[in-house]
């Protein structure tokens, strides 16, 4: 496929902000069993939450960059019956909006107790509960965003968990790195903690990620030039395909990159997505470096857009089998 | 139900493209809007067509053959275009199971052409929609033609009437018999998708003729010229019997 580069930010951005607010969430649930500590708490998660939502607002922004009609936008809640796209449609701005219900109750430290647990006020019961509410749409929504794309069945090398998986833990890890970074200069006590699930997560990625690569380098494709046009033989070539200068159909479905470009894209983001944020991860907590927080969030981010670059221009569309001689 | 459909017929097929200027320019004319062309007459033209013919050359030389291609939506019974589209601008009719397209809705997504295995859709550069084969619903139901005129656009233009318009789930009309007699296929039926139009493969009339098929053993006259020695001298059942 075409990588779009509208859809490319999208997925990266919000997957970041989403991962912020699982982090953010994280913290609190850790400080609500007194696991942590938090100094100014309620800025703490305002602040963060605020970077958060301007993640996901950049998404969405991006977005609309893929629309022919962006003024109509408002339509595509309608199928979500049926439609993945429809449903992500719905539940990023339920999420967008839970995150700010989230930022502004601690912002102005409105936080209501809700249920008395056998006597012992657990402080902040409200915003655990909206804080799981958040959490919960913020999980739908890595779903939907995968489920677009895994949905597809023959685009094979998308119709697959893993690529849900993926979109999940790469999405969560690039937010817990910029968790890491951010609590370096908020709350310096939590980058130990967030160090370490972003460390992990990052792992746990690299795991789900190259699982896919190794299924998608080994892929059958199930549709064929012979079952294309329903000819058997093993000799056929296309001779014109129907049109002189280029057409939707040439320019949607390829990448129209060379090979050798391809290829090292996924080393690249191999190394920039996986293995130099945990060097940097862990060394800017060694030399408690805040400098290299950012930059390890800073690589990962590049890293992810390659990572993203790469995710589409792999998919394999069976159109092409009718375009054979772009 | 009614489905209508396509029977695209290989065999006659001549790759003329007479189906593909035929259909732009009833299409383009049409009140939902021009279908964009940029660069007709230059270097790189490229625009928006419902149906493009293609040619594939089978087998190797000398032994080849040169098949056109003709290729549009395919009106599946089970479109995985359809559930995809987030506004339900993309639909299919319940009446005669068109798929269509309403301009009117499209955000221009293109998660559609994504779901569609075979590329029939194309998006529009100028309009911004998705754009793909009505199978010309604005004129096939026009009472104002004449009734041999509400066909598609591609299926009158076709000098050699490669192209067969009818209702394939009823099983007597012409589609229907000619997919049952002909031999009719579906494009990529592995995916499920049911396309509604059919192909008719390229046919050779041959008569399967075995060699003792050739010799008249029991030529009266034994004046065949092909007549293999051994045979001759044999008895044959006309020998024995013929007196
Ligand atoms: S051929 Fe493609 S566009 Fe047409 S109905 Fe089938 S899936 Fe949809
Ligand atoms: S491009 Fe238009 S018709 Fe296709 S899925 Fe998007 S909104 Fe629906």
């Amino acid at each position: 496929m075409h990588p779009a580069f509208s859809v490319i930010f999208l997925t990266t951005l919000i997957g970041a902000g989403q991962g912020l607010f699982l982090a953010l969430f994280t913290a609190q649930s850790y400080a609500a069993v007194e696991f942590v500590t938090i100094k100014n708490p309620h800025q703490f998660y305002a602040y963060g939450s605020a970077i958060a939502l301007a993640l996901l607002l950049a998404g969405l922004v991006a977005s609309f960059f893929h629309l022919g009609h962006p003024e109509r936008a408002w339509r595509s809640a309608a199928q979500w019956r049926t439609s993945w796209l429809s449903r992500e449609v719905l539940v990023l701005p339920a999420f967008m909006f839970i995150v700010f219900v989230y930022g502004t109750m601690h912002y102005f430290n409105r936080d209501p107790m809700i249920i008395d647990v056998q006597n012992q006020p657990l402080q902040g019961q409200l915003s655990l509960y909206v804080g799981i509410t958040g959490t919960l749409l913020c999980f739908t929504l890595f779903v939907c965003t995968g489920m677009i794309y895994a949905c597809l069945k023959f685009l094979q090398e998308w119709h697959s968990p893993l690529t849900v998986i993926n979109y999940v833990l790469l999405g969560t890890a690039s937010g817990f790195t910029l968790a890491t970074a951010y609590s370096a200069f908020m709350a310096p006590n939590l980058v130990n903690l967030f160090g370490t699930w972003a460390a992990i997560i990052t792992l746990a990625a690299l795991i789900s990620r190259s699982a896919s690569l190794f299924r998608n380098s080994r892929i059958k494709h199930k549709s064929s030039l012979q079952s294309a046009i329903g000819i058997r033989h093993t000799n056929i070539q296309q001779k014109a395909m129907g049109l002189m200068g280029g057409s939707f159909n040439t320019r949607e479905y390829f990448h129209h990159a060379k090979s050798g470009f391809l290829k090292s894209i996924k080393w690249i983001f191999l190394i920039l997505v996986f293995i130099f944020p945990v060097i940097l991860l862990s060394a800017g907590i060694n030399q408690k470096s805040n400098d290299l927080l950012i930059t390890a969030f800073l690589v990962q981010y590049i890293g992810l857009l390659a990572e993203r670059w790469f995710f589409f221009a792999q998919a394999n569309h069976p159109q092409n089998l009718y375009y054979q001689t772009v | 139900m009614t489905q209508l459909a396509l029977v695209i017929d290989l065999n006659v097929c001549v790759g003329c493209h007479a189906c593909v200027t035929s259909c732009k320019q009833w299409n383009t004319s049409g009140p939902a809007g021009y279908m964009c062309d940029d660069n007709p007459y230059d270097r790189d033209p490229t625009g928006t067509f419902f149906n493009r013919v293609q040619s594939f050359e089978i087998g190797e030389f000398p032994n080849t053959e040169t098949v056109h291609f003709p290729k549009s939506c395919l009106h599946c019974e089970d479109p995985p275009c359809v559930p995809v589209c987030p506004t339900g601008a993309s639909y299919k009719r319940e009446q005669d199971g068109i798929v269509l397209v309403d301009y009117d809705k499209c955000i221009g997504c293109k998660y559609c052409s994504w779901a569609c295995p075979y590329g029939a859709r194309e998006f529009d550069e100028h309009q911004k929609v998705m754009k793909k084969c009505t199978l010309c619903v604005d004129r096939i139901y026009d009472e104002k033609l004449p009734e041999s005129e509400r066909k598609p656009a591609c299926v009158l233009a076709c000098p050699t009437n490669a192209r067969l318009f009818g209702d394939v789930h009823d099983s007597g009309s012409d589609v229907s018999i000619m997919i049952r007699e002909e031999g009719g296929y579906q494009l990529m039926p592995e995916w499920g998708t049911k396309p509604s139009n059919h192909y008719l493969p390229r046919r050779k009339t041959r008569i399967r003729i075995h060699e003792d098929e050739l010799i008249r053993a029991d030529n009266p006259l034994k004046k065949e010229g092909l007549k293999p020695a051994k045979v001759i001298d044999d008895q044959t059942l006309d020998d024995v019997t013929s007196w």
